[in-house]
This record gives C-alpha cells, sequence and structure tokens, in this order.
C-alpha cells in the first residue's frame, strides 16, 4: 500500500506560481525520482506530498483517501530530509526510536524495532552515539533509519545524497536502492543529479519550472526524450542539440545526437572540427570539439582511449539511427527523419 | 628555543596588567579580611583591636543572618523561576512571524536599560503603591481591596521588580537561541508524529538548554548581589522580611557603622557566593560542554 495521486493540485506563494496545475500517479511500490534544475518546484512538490506545505488548489490522494488537508504525521509518509535533521541532544537510538515513543509504541516494542533498524543498517556500534560524533554517512543512515521503523506507506527522499562526498555518494545510492527491493515500499526522491535518477528510478519525472515535462522509466527518457528539455537534462554528457542547417538536413527544427551516438574519425566524416578539450578516462575519451555546424563545442564520447589531444583536428559523424528530432515548439518528430548529404 | 624566548617575553610583556589585575583583587580582599578581625566601629575609628573571630561569630549568630540567608535563596530562586519561565514564553512569541515583531522585540527588551533604583521606584511608587498605583487602582476598580505590597508582601515585590527588570535579559538569551534552531528539526519532528508540546519538549527545550544554563548563571552572580531595589523600597523592611545577605551586610556598615562585622559578614557573603557557584557549575556547567 503505497499509491499516492495528485490531482490538479497547485501551490503558490502570494502571487509567486511555484507549481501550476499537475496531475501525477504514483503506484504502489515504485521507486519514483523528481528531477530537475534548481528552483524547478520538485522540493516543493515533495513537500507538498509530506503534508510540510499546504496545497493552494487539488487533491492529494493516498491509498485512496483524501490526505489533502491531513496534517504530515497522518499521511503515513516518513521523509529523509536534506539536512538529515537528526536531533542533535539525543543518541543514534533516540532518534530512531523518537517517531515510535510519539506514536506511543511501548517500550519492548520500540526496542526490538529500533534494534532491527540499527542491525539492518550497520549502526549498531554507534547506536549510543550522538549525531554529532558521526560521519555523513553515517547521519544519513540514522536519517533513513528514523524513517523505516515506521514502516511508513511511502519513503520521501529530500536530496538526501547532496551532502556526501562524491565516493559515499555511489554507496549511498546502492544502499537505498537495496533497501527498495527488499522493502518494496513506495519512494519518492527528489534530487537535481540526473544520475541518481537514471540509477535509481523505476519512474522518473522530469520537472521544469513546476511543470511536469515527461514521466517514464529511466529508458524511455534516455531513448524518446519528449522535448528539448528533457533531451538536455537526460543523460550524461549532455546531448548535443544543433539548430539551422544541420537540423534541417533531418526536416527538423533542432536535431540532437548523443555524444555517445557520435562516431569519431581522424580521416573523414560528416562535420569537421578541432579538438578544444580532450578528457582522457581511460576507459572513456570525451571531446570538446569547435565545429563550425555550431556554435557551441560540440560533445563527444568515445570508447576506451581515442588518442587526440587539444587543436588536433577530427571528423564526427551523427549515426542517423540514433538523431533526435525536435520542431520549432522544441517537442520531439517521430522517426529519424531523412539524412540528405 | 623560538617559543621559549617567545613564552618568556609575552610573560614580561602581560606581568603588568596582571600584577594590576591582582593588585586590584587582592587589596581589597585582604583588607576585608583584616578588618573582619578587629573591632572596628565608625563610632570609635581610632581605637580598632584585634577580636579574632568574634565578628564571625558575632554575625553568623544574628538571628536576622538566617532569615537574610532564606531571603536570598527566595530572592534568587524566585526571580530565575520568573525570568527563565517567563523568558522562554517570551522567546516563543517573539520567535513568531507578526505585523510589527521588530517594534515589540525593542520594547520587550527596553526594561533592561532602566536603572535599578529608578526601576524599582517606578514600581513603588506608581505600581504598587497602594493608593495611587496602577495595580490599586485595577483591584478597586474591579471591587477588590488594594495591597499594600511593600508592608504585606514585601519578599514578592523585590523579587517581582528584579523579575522585571531581568525578564529581557532572559528573553533576549533565549530568543537567539531559539533562531538558531533548524525549521528542519521541527519539520522532522512534525513528520515523526510529535504534537506542539511534545516539540517543544523533546527539540525546542534541549536546544535551548545550553542558553538556559547561561542565562541561571550569569543571572545568579548579579541576583546573589541585589541591593538598590532593596534600599529604595522597603530598605530591608518590614522587620527584615526581606533583608538579604548583601543588605545586611551594608546595614552593619551603614546603620549599625560596624566596619569589622561588616567585612566578616562581606568574607561570608563571598564564601556562600563560591558555594552556590561551585554547585552551579557542578549542576549545570556541563550543558556548556559540547
Amino acid at each position: 500500500m503505497g499509491q499516492i495521486h495528485l490531482e490538479k493540485v497547485r501551490k503558490a506563494f502570494g502571487d509567486v506560481v511555484i507549481i501550476p496545475e499537475l496531475d501525477l500517479q504514483i503506484e504502489d511500490g515504485e521507486f519514483v525520482v523528481f528531477v530537475g534544475p534548481s528552483g524547478c518546484g520538485k522540493s516543493t512538490l515533495l513537500r507538498l506530498i509530506a503534508g510540510l506545505e499546504d496545497v493552494t488548489g487539488g487533491k492529494i490522494v493516498i491509498d485512496g483517501k483524501d490526505a489533502t488537508t491531513l496534517p504530515p504525521a497522518k499521511r503515513g509518509l516518513a521523509m529523509v530530509f536534506q539536512s538529515y535533521a537528526l536531533y542533535p541532544h539525543m543518541s543514534v537510538r533516540k532518534n530512531i526510536a523518537f517517531p515510535l515513543k510519539m506514536a506511543g509504541m511501548d517500550k519492548a516494542e520500540i526496542d526490538k524495532r529500533v534494534d532491527y533498524a540499527a542491525k539492518t543498517l550497520n549502526l549498531d556500534n554507534y547506536i549510543d552515539r550522538r549525531p554529532g560524533q558521526l560521519s555523513g554517512g553515517q547521519r544519513q543512515r540514522v536519517a533513513i533509519g528514523r524513517a523505516i521503523v515506521r514502516e511508513p506507506e511511502a519513503f520521501l527522499f529530500d536530496e538526501p545524497l547532496s551532502n556526501l562526498d562524491a565516493a559515499l555518494r555511489v554507496g549511498m545510492r546502492l544502499e537505498i536502492s537495496e533497501l527498495h527491493q527488499r522493502l518494496k515500499t513506495t519512494m519518492i526522491y527528489v534530487t537535481h543529479d540526473q544520475v541518481e535518477a537514471m540509477t535509481m528510478a523505476d519512474k522518473i519525472v522530469v520537472l521544469r519550472a513546476g511543470n511536469i515535462e515527461q514521466v517514464g522509466s529511466p529508458l524511455e527518457l534516455y531513448l524518446h526524450p519528449r522535448n528539448t528539455f528533457v533531451a538536455g537534462f537526460i543523460g550524461s554528457p549532455k546531448m548535443n542539440l544543433l539548430g539551422g542547417n544541420e537540423a534541417a538536413k533531418y526536416q527538423a527544427a533542432t536535431m540532437g545526437v548523443r555524444p555517445e551516438h557520435i562516431r569519431l574519425s581522424t580521416a573523414d566524416g560528416a562535420w569537421k572540427g578541432t579538438v578544444k578539450v580532450s578528457e582522457h578516462l581511460g576507459s572513456d575519451t570525451f571531446l570538446h570539439v569547435e565545429s563550425p555546424v555550431h556554435d557551441e563545442p560540440l560533445t563527444v564520447r568515445a570508447g576506451g582511449e581515442f588518442p587526440v589531444h587539444a587543436g588536433d583536428v577530427v571528423y564526427l559523424t551523427p549515426e542517423p539511427d540514433k538523431v533526435h528530432r525536435f520542431d520549432d515548439k522544441g517537442l520531439a518528430m517521430k522517426g529519424n527523419g531523412r539524412a540528405i548529404g | 628555543m623560538a617559543t621559549l624566548h617567545t613564552k618568556s617575553a609575552a610573560r614580561a610583556m602581560m606581568a603588568p596588567a596582571v600584577i594590576v589585575l591582582l593588585i586590584w583583587m587582592i587589596v581589597p580582599l585582604a583588607m576585608t579580611l583584616y578588618f573582619s578581625t578587629l573591632n572596628y566601629t565608625l563610632y570609635n575609628p581610632f581605637s580598632t583591636p584585634f577580636v579574632g573571630f568574634e565578628n564571625y561569630s558575632y554575625f553568623l549568630t544574628d538571628p536576622t543572618f538566617l532569615a537574610a540567608l532564606a531571603n536570598t535563596l527566595v530572592l534568587v530562586l524566585g526571580v530565575l523561576a520568573i525570568t527563565v519561565g517567563g523568558g522562554i514564553l517570551i522567546a516563543l512569541l517573539l520567535d513568531q512571524d507578526f505585523y510589527g515583531v521588530n517594534i515589540v522585540r525593542l520594547l520587550v527588551i527596553a526594561p533592561f536599560f532602566v536603572m535599578p533604583t529608578v526601576a524599582a521606584l517606578v514600581w513603588k511608587n506608581m505600581m504598587m503603591n497602594p493608593v495611587y498605583g496602577v495595580i490599586g487602582q485595577l483591584l478597586q476598580s474591579i471591587g477588590l481591596a488594594p495591597i499594600d505590597w511593600m508592608t504585606d508582601v514585601p519578599l514578592l515585590s523585590i523579587v517581582i521588580i528584579v523579575a522585571w527588570q531581568w525578564l529581557p535579559f532572559a528573553t533576549l538569551i533565549l530568543l537567539t537561541a531559539l533562531q538558531s534552531l533548524s525549521m528542519d528539526q521541527k519539520e522532522a519532528a512534525e513528520m515523526d508524529g510529535a504534537k506542539a508540546l511534545s516539540i517543544f519538549w523533546y527539540i525546542t527545550l534541549p536546544h535551548m538548554s545550553r542558553a538556559i544554563t547561561v542565562v541561571i548563571l550569569i543571572q545568579t552572580i548579579f541576583l546573589l548581589s541585589i541591593y538598590a531595589e532593596i534600599l529604595v523600597t522597603t530598605q530591608g523592611g518590614p522587620g527584615s522580611q526581606s533583608t538579604n545577605i548583601t543588605y545586611l551586610v551594608a546595614q552593619q556598615a551603614t546603620s549599625y557603622g560596624d566596619i569589622g562585622a561588616a567585612s566578616a559578614g562581606g568574607i561570608v557573603a563571598v564564601i556562600l557566593a563560591n558555594i552556590v557557584a561551585i554547585f552551579l557549575v557542578r549542576l549545570i556547567g556541563k550543558n556548556l560542554d559540547a
């Protein structure tokens, strides 16, 4: 149980509209990621679902019940905050036990659940420490522990990994994914990092300025972006979006091709360009190529090592069946068009 | 080597200041200790024979001493209770966002700038006077008999006046503590199912514990030496009902001209203050760690 339906949800602070009318269905057990650039309203949307903000209009239905005006505690949701929001004067045990204590559960049951949560999250050794004595990753786990003991209908994560260093982030990402596999509880996860979104989500909701740009599985979004915004946002490095002459060859206003879908050659190809920056990672080579076909450098990815350096001349050829076409409103067009020339 | 030289140079540089401060403290203390062993009265200041501990036994066996000790405790604890309790409530109120909150904050802090004697006189003559005081007028307007504060409840009157003066200080310190509480924690507690009262008890109050400790420590130091408010209102009376240790010590010198007994009383007060300080630091000082 953990269906969340948003119906015509609207949020405005005074005259400033953060979220114009928005509909969204989140099914039981799904891992849904809200992703978008800063200020796109993704956190606000999460807080609306949590009940920390009141909706200006519309309905929030959780498990078939109208939860629009319910206080946060009554919605059966648990939230992990970006800052972890642990209680600094309480030990790890008391932090995790707090929601159960507030629910008036008896001591034996609380201990049992806290011990279980601590064991699942590898917190046994820190159970009597205070948050101030823990590392970032451990604090993060305590925050998750505090959320799971309640056995909520759904978990809400508000950019939970953004305060961790890169290595730890990858580890915690896996842990959260594993947690989802094990608990099979609905999870809603907010992030601005499209890598997190792609790796964790069953369903990604791409937001821009409070509007849903596209909803779909990570691969759907990767393969069939609905518009130029999604095309540019999903995928790393970013898709190259070209207008003008090149797009016209595909009978489109804008043509897009991902860095990994460009064939690279030092001999011949469709576009000639000069390497501006080359990034050699060993496993991949990323090139930023200046070319007369586009004002901004084109990004190209070659698998493995590709021995060119700044200043070298290279030729780029987009793979024709991997080209995305967009019309003058920025919306995706069907088919790959027919390349002329 | 460098550090060794720097250290001795630093010591030499600091010495004058340290020595001046030391003299500043030691001389009055030593003189008080010395006077406390003499039979030194203002009626005959030229003959000051040594009397040993007689002044101490005189001061400590004075029946007023125990009364003054009790009054001091009531005064300190009473004012602390009112200022900390009231300070928390007012701080919670001022932490809310309402129209004109800045002006209200300024007004709340204002009493702190009023001199103790002035504050006490205003309270005595304009608030608590049974004939023309504001409180008396209010009581009369609803058909109750006015209270003769300074005569009937002298110690309570002093507690009210002093609490009024210190409430802004407590409020200010507690308000800043309250404002540093992150919104996230309150929201997390809300998500965890805590009601407003639980949030206050489990989140807000522990967060303020350090500030409360600071308020208690600082106020206790000042409250032990309350003098002006008593002098201009009850003068320790009626009888010794509103006499505290400080006032009793001063009385020995000003009313009875007995410098020896006053000095002995001063030393006793210093010892008592230290006992209280050690007690407080042991009891709540750990809140200041970490």
